[in-house]
């Protein structure tokens, strides 16, 4: 009986493959796609104002309010937002993780990676109010601003603030993949240029520039999608004109019990995101990941 | 390989469909419109008769509360002294506690401490049921207000106990405002650009409206939660106009706190909790209700119309209106007691705490609240061209966005 199976599974491939995939694929399927289709039709639904029950009526009127200035604003302050904390991350990481790949004896670079990555054993919620003590008006900062005589800006609360806490949080996650990006840039290759006349500058710009491109990219789909999605930065530190598409999204659900809205906004992040990564792998970043 | 990747991508299709093919399935067995959104009428359960003695307990009791409703310092003698077994569910939102006991919640929780901004909600979803009050002694020292309160008694039927109350008072720093100020009108005064905050909540609107009943009436606003399309409109647009002088709509009674404490803000809207936490961490702030009035909430202990332990559940509303409790649940959350013979009890748990909760003010004080009701489109006078609460909802979003 055992021989006959075996051999029936080794006469029939495709039998072997479906048996080993069926149990992972079917949780893939059941938890994870399943959910994102029953948020796609709720999002066509409304709900009783009164009662708050999901009324079944096919409708689309959800995603036309979407389109409205009100949501409109909040999703272009989150978009520009994701795009501005990405930059800024880039800009800091290039540098950082050239210094640990290219320049620093294993020894610091071993205390490097050390300090990028210990910020993340601490809780999000730890590192945000640490930044709103920073920040508030008797914070550091200000203190600081204040007897250099540099005024007393008012940071706290506000988008300023937001970039800033955001560029920090995710920066680790930029640093990793261009660090990768750039160590695996073969010496040989940087000799080659300096063979050739290329002189520091344009190798930088020629040859380690584009080789690290993806591992930027890589990056910044982390610092992206993680800035798109999040909504307790906002609340936290954001000041009065600072709702982010998951502020919006956590009030339907949570205070005005509109779950259907909820489901149609929440579809613009995925639209956004699937149209990034889209543009992500023409760039090579799945590569380098 | 090649024949391995084909099946993979079959599979992933057959699945795929399956689950689309069911979800659909599910969606048709579900009638359209299940709840009739027309017309208010009567709450479907007000022709339930409620028990008239209580009998034996059931041996356990499930809840919905707020956090810090369900305390083991009068939890555990209840438990001892009735045999009822208390599991408690805390709900963050008054939505949340709404979308529990309508989705099945009915048949597992027994009782549900909601919010007047839920009450509707609820007693009109036929989520909850009518109790006979005479079986609970406490409520007959109730404050007059408090016991027939609009938000959860309809046509003389009572759709649970009232317990515990509070004001939305007016928080100011008394180094920038040497005296109290008399009018909500601060909170919208250009010389507080930047040093104003409010809660992030669309109930907030309320508390323009009423505002505008006083100050502008010949927009005609008697109630603050029945607005015509007019008069919300005008609420909202107010909102706006105070929003560039806004530092935070706060979400967390800790961040007004910290607010005041760093000296961010300098008026601000608040409950007294607040107040009484930044005096004792000696911050000069100090509150008041100004001559407009004040906003405020009121919770309800509600009976879930299909509670599994009802005599376990009128044992808790006897129990949680004693002086006792409603004394302890009112020092140890900030909040007034519905029941009026508790401020000897509230000063022996702490120095004066009868006077910070205002639970020995006298009824001209209580007056001046106008506590929190679902906004609905029927309003009062037997119209129904108000603003139900969903279009707060959104209105908000559009304030705050």
């Amino acid at each position: 009986m055992g021989i006959r199976t075996s051999a029936a599974l080794w006469r029939r491939p495709w039998l072997r493959a479906t048996l080993t995939l069926s149990p992972p694929l079917a949780w893939f399927l059941l938890i994870y796609l399943a959910s994102l289709v029953v948020m796609l039709i709720t999002a066509f639904f409304t709900v009783n104002p009164l009662t708050n029950q999901i009324e079944h009526t096919w409708t689309l009127s959800n995603f036309s309010q979407i389109f409205t200035s009100t949501y409109i604003t909040i999703i272009v302050r989150t978009l520009v937002m994701a795009i501005l904390v990405t930059i800024t991350d880039a800009v800091i990481a290039f540098p950082f993780a050239f210094f640990m790949a290219r320049v620093a004896s294993p020894r610091v670079r071993q205390a490097l990676f050390v300090a990028v990555l210990l910020p993340l054993w601490a809780s999000y919620m730890a590192r945000v109010y640490a930044w709103v003590v920073i920040l508030s008006d008797k914070g550091m900062l200000v203190w600081t601003l204040n007897h250099l005589g540099l005024g007393s800006p008012h940071v706290a609360y506000s988008n300023t603030a937001m970039w800033i806490v955001f560029s920090y949080i995710w920066l680790p996650f930029m640093v990793i993949p261009v660090y990768g990006a750039l160590e695996r840039i073969p010496e040989s290759y940087l000799q080659a240029s300096a063979d050739l006349g290329a002189r520091g500058w344009r190798t930088f710009r020629r040859v380690v520039l584009p080789l690290a491109l993806p591992g930027v990219v890589a990056g910044s789909i982390f610092t992206f999608s993680l800035t798109l999605g999040d909504f307790i930065t906002p609340l936290l530190i954001g000041g009065a004109n600072s709702s982010f598409i998951g502020n919006t999204i956590y009030n339907n659900v949570g205070v005005g019990g509109n779950l259907p809205f909820a489901a149609a906004l929440a579809m613009v992040p995925i639209v956004i995101m699937a149209v990034y990564l889209l543009i992500a792998r023409a760039l090579g970043a799945f590569k380098a990941m | 390989m090649n024949a391995a990747t084909t099946s993979i991508r079959r599979v992933a299709v057959g699945g795929l469909g399956a689950i689309l093919m069911a979800m659909l399935a599910l969606c048709a067995s579900v009638p359209a419109g299940a709840a009739t959104t027309s017309g208010l009428g009567t709450p479907p359960t007000q022709g339930m008769t409620p028990p008239s003695k209580v009998g034996p307990g059931e041996g356990s009791l499930n809840l919905i509360a707020w956090e810090g409703y369900a305390e083991p310092q009068w939890v555990k003698p209840f438990e001892k002294a009735t045999g009822c077994q208390v599991n408690a569910k805390y709900a963050g939102s008054s939505s949340e506690m709404v979308s529990l006991m309508a989705n099945g919640g009915g048949h597992q929780y027994d009782m549900v401490s909601a919010s007047g901004d839920a009450d509707l909600r609820l007693i009109y979803g036929g989520d909850v049921k009518p109790v006979n009050v005479k079986l609970v002694p406490g409520w007959k020292n109730f404050h007059p207000f408090l016991k027939s309160p609009p938000f959860n008694t309809i046509n003389g039927r009572h759709y649970g106990v009232s317990y515990e109350f509070g004001p939305n008072v007016l928080l100011y720093s008394t180094k920038t405002l040497s005296k109290a100020p008399t009018s909500w009108s601060v909170l919208y005064n250009k010389n507080y650009q930047g040093k104003v905050t409010v809660p992030d909540n669309p109930i907030q609107i309320a508390d323009a409206a009423l505002y505008l009943s006083k100050t502008n009436p010949s927009l005609g606003i008697t109630d603050p939660y029945e607005l015509t399309q007019t008069q919300f409109n005008a609420a909202v647009n107010l909102m706006m106009q105070q929003k560039p002088l806004i530092k935070k709509y706060w979400d967390l009674a800790s961040q007004e706190i910290s607010l005041f404490q760093n000296g961010s803000v300098v008026v601000g809207a608040a409950w007294p909790y607040q107040t009484n936490t930044l005096q004792a961490a000696k911050v000069k702030v100090a509150d008041t209700i100004p001559k407009q009035g004040a906003t405020g909430w009121a919770d309800t202990w509600m009976l879930a119309t299909n509670a599994p332990h009802p005599n376990c559940a009128y044992r808790w509303m006897q129990w949680v209106t004693t002086p006792k409790v409603q004394a302890q649940q009112a020092i140890s959350f900030g909040e007034t007691p519905a029941n009026s013979q508790v401020c000897a009890l509230m000063n022996k748990l702490q120095a004066g705490g009868c006077a910070a909760y205002h639970a020995n003010a006298p009824d001209a004080y209580f007056k001046t609240i106008k506590f929190w009701k679902t906004p609905l489109q029927q309003c009062g006078n037997g119209q129904s061209n108000c603003v139900p609460f969903q279009d707060w909802v959104n209105a908000w979003t559009q304030i705050t966005g």
